[in-house]
């Protein structure tokens, strides 16, 4: 086992305030929707607006350490191995059979996550910003802008949930966890690799 | 050293409900104190009438009270004889008919239906003296009723043809005149329609002694302000339209006047008056003291008993069926009705072909979502069935009132086929002999009974997919009122799918591992 240090200081503020930020935006959002009633639909409102802001200005310094760090490599979709990582989570899983890829620094998301996170960061959070401003900004918000917002929403709540839940798939089922909030994960080290483990070569990269 | 990113991420947060929770903390704004101060300033007469000259006398009639107001105020009777409470309709530019003649002389109604051949009754509420048929002569000064809005003594009473209550002291009145009370507007505002509350439901005797939480302007336990502090008059030109008689959107009596367009500390709240008025939300029900009239069917109108008019009331005293005017259902505390409306109307004038749809609009309010000048306006709708002629497809402006029995006015005679010919008669218009009685509607714009701000209409009532108070209105996307059934439907399948996928996984993975545990 080495200890390997995977998520710097930056990213795991990033992804944890985020976290936090979208898990209030999604329960401010659906009592706006109607969905059920927790702070009030005044509060729920000014919640809302506050956390789009604070959230647009996260995003805003998230994309500046993506390209400064060059660590939007990192979702580069491959097809590489996609289909093992889909048959790991079908069969796999269950055998305890090897991760088949190995975590990396240069390498953090398998070939699925990489795809999942590229849609997020490309289709489902920009939808949800600009229909979100929108929104905010001009009057009389259009139908169509008001289903984008909601149907985003339904996406990434449906992403959360498969989120919380694929997190436990690590190694163990909470070394996922701990490496998101320490920064820190023990990964195996196993001298036998075979093809399938070979860590993901990262293009383009030195 | 670890945690600090962690730390941040708690601080963030923090920073974002404060924010959140700060937005909706509000304060008393300058404009509410500069009001508070504005309104403690009572008004003081600039003049004791008590102490003029040409009132140390008694007077024989209004008409002699009215000379003597002219011999001082030398042209102000010009400026009554101008005005809507004299002429009883005015030019108005109608969208869609151009310019036409309007108002209580023309315009139909479903209460007591039309001045028409009823001037005598009727003209209790003219400010003027002698209207006891459609002769009275409107260029005579001596007919205008000074006392009517200028009382302050609260004794001024009107009876037939607007002339004073004999047994009154006028020279007393005269010598105690100001500036109109609310008493004297809502002696005639108050009680139109043949009793209180009968017509508006937001204008009745209870605001003479409203509290905050019926009328924050004119409690007395708040601002008391009286009338005219909102319905100035320049030139006894009193802004305020009603929408039953009035057509454009000008010389308005609005909010806006004194609180101005984005009077709350909220952005988001703000925004909403581009399409929202301000009644709606600040009005959250009508009628809030005594009941209103809600529904009039003259059609049950005429049932005697022993050959005499009966009139049976309810518990709380209004009567539900008068053998002069029909059957009525009254309501208090009711929740207004929503239209869009841009401050221009149109309405159904003596002779108008009577439009196919049902029920008949006795007024139209204009009013789109998609128009910028409409808001969404709080409105008493008052529905009727009243008189028609079929034949003609005009609506019947029948002879209601007259002095006896014989005259053929519905009151006396309780024959609608002779009320119908003598009212069309008078009118000017045809009658086929044949009437029947139609379904009709009226709106009621509804702008008092504002309730403190606390009371305001919660974003809820509006903002729901379950009985929203703007559920009858269409052509625009409301959050919270509004959804697409196949996006919620497909994004609850797609979260609950992967709820129960990710429980599913989880459970085969728990019980391989027990039996891989098992083999080992």
């Amino acid at each position: 086992m080495t200890n390997v240090y995977l998520y710097k200081g930056f990213e795991r503020f990033w992804h944890w305030t985020q976290a936090v930020l979208i898990l209030l935006l999604g329960l401010t959002g659906f009592e706006i929707h109607g969905t059920f009633e927790i702070f009030g639909y005044r509060q729920a409102v000014a919640y809302h607006n506050a956390a789009a802001i604070a959230l647009l200005v996260l995003i805003a310094f998230a994309i500046f350490w993506h390209f400064t760090t060059g660590e939007w490599r990192q979702y580069i979709p491959t097809r590489r191995f996609l289909r093992a990582q889909f048959e790991y989570y079908v069969t796999g899983i269950f055998r305890d059979a090897p991760h088949p890829t190995r975590k990396s620094e240069a390498s953090k998301l398998n070939p699925l996550q990489k795809l999942v996170y590229l849609g997020l960061k490309a289709l489902v959070i920009p939808v949800m910003a600009i229909s979100g401003l929108l929104y905010m900004f001009v009057p009389h918000t259009a139908r169509s802008v008001a289903l984008a917002h909601t149907a985003g929403a339904f996406f990434l709540a449906a992403f959360v949930v498969s989120h919380m839940y694929l997190i436990t798939t690590g190694e163990t089922p909470l070394s996922n966890l701990k490496a998101m909030l320490t920064g820190h994960e023990e990964l195996k080290t196993e001298p036998e690799l075979d093809g399938a483990r070979l860590p993901e070569p990262a293009r383009g990269q030195a | 050293m670890r945690m600090i990113p962690l730390f941040l991420v708690t601080v963030a947060v923090f920073g974002v409900l404060i924010i959140g929770s700060i937005q909706n903390k509000s304060s008393r704004t300058d404009a509410a104190r500069e009001f508070k101060a504005r309104f403690a300033r009572k008004h003081v007469k600039s003049v004791d009438h008590a102490k003029l000259p040409a009132l140390q006398r008694t007077f024989a009639s209004g008409r002699e009270v009215t000379e003597a107001c002219i011999g001082c105020h030398t042209e102000r009777h010009k400026e009554v004889m101008a005005s809507s409470h004299w002429n009883w309709s005015r030019q108005d530019y109608i969208p869609g008919r151009g310019v036409r003649t309007i108002g209580k002389r023309n315009v139909l109604n479903n209460f007591c239906i039309g001045v028409s051949d009823n001037q005598e009754g009727c003209s209790r509420c003219h400010a003027g003296y002698g209207m006891d048929s459609a002769n009275f002569d409107f260029n005579d000064p001596k007919n205008v009723d000074c006392l009517v809005c200028h009382d302050n003594t609260d004794s001024y009473a009107k009876g037939l043809a607007g002339m004073p209550d004999p047994k009154l002291d006028l020279k007393t009145i005269a010598q105690k005149v100001g500036r109109p009370q609310k008493s004297g507007c809502g002696a005639c505002h108050f009680s139109g329609g043949g009793g209180n509350n009968v017509k508006h439901g937001d204008l009745e005797q209870g605001l003479l002694t409203a509290t905050r939480e019926v009328d924050v302007h004119m409690a007395s336990d708040g601002a008391d302000l009286d009338c005219v502090a909102c319905h100035t008059a320049e030139n006894h030109r009193i802004r305020g339209r009603m929408y039953s008689v009035s057509s454009l959107n000008r010389e308005r009596a609005t909010c806006e006047q004194c609180h101005g367009g984005a009077p709350h500390q909220s952005d988001v709240v703000n925004r909403h008056t581009a399409k929202v008025a301000c009644q709606t939300c600040h009005i959250p029900r009508y009628a809030k003291v005594n009941e209103t009239k809600m529904a009039w069917d003259w059609s049950t109108a005429g049932k005697l008993r022993n050959g005499e008019p009966i009139e049976d009331k309810d518990a709380a005293g209004n009567p539900v069926y008068a053998s002069i005017k029909g059957s009525f259902v009254w309501a208090r505390n009711v929740k207004p009705e929503y239209v869009f409306f841009n401050g221009t109307a149109d309405h159904y004038l003596l002779g108008d072909q009577v439009p196919a749809a049902r029920p008949v609009q006795v007024n139209v309010l204009h009013g789109s979502y998609d128009d910028p000048d409409s808001k969404i306006t709080p409105v008493k709708v008052h529905r009727g069935k009243q008189i028609y002629d079929p034949v003609n497809n005009i609506l019947v402006q029948p002879k209601l009132y007259s002095r006896a029995k014989g005259d053929g006015g519905f009151w006396k005679d309780f024959n609608w086929k002779t009320a119908a010919e003598e009212g069309m008669k008078a009118s000017g218009l045809p009658y086929s002999g044949r009437y029947e009685f139609v379904a009709t509607e009226m709106y009621w714009p509804v702008n008092h009974m504002v309730s403190p701000k606390e009371k305001s209409v919660d974003c809820v009532e509006c903002h729901t997919p379950n009985d929203s108070r703007m559920a009858g209105l269409k052509g625009f996307y409301m959050p919270g009122r509004d959804r697409s059934g196949f996006i919620d439907g497909l994004g609850a399948m797609a979260v609950f799918g992967a709820l129960a996928a990710s429980l599913a996984h989880a459970v085969i993975r728990l019980l391989a591992f027990g039996r891989r545990k098992a083999e080992a």
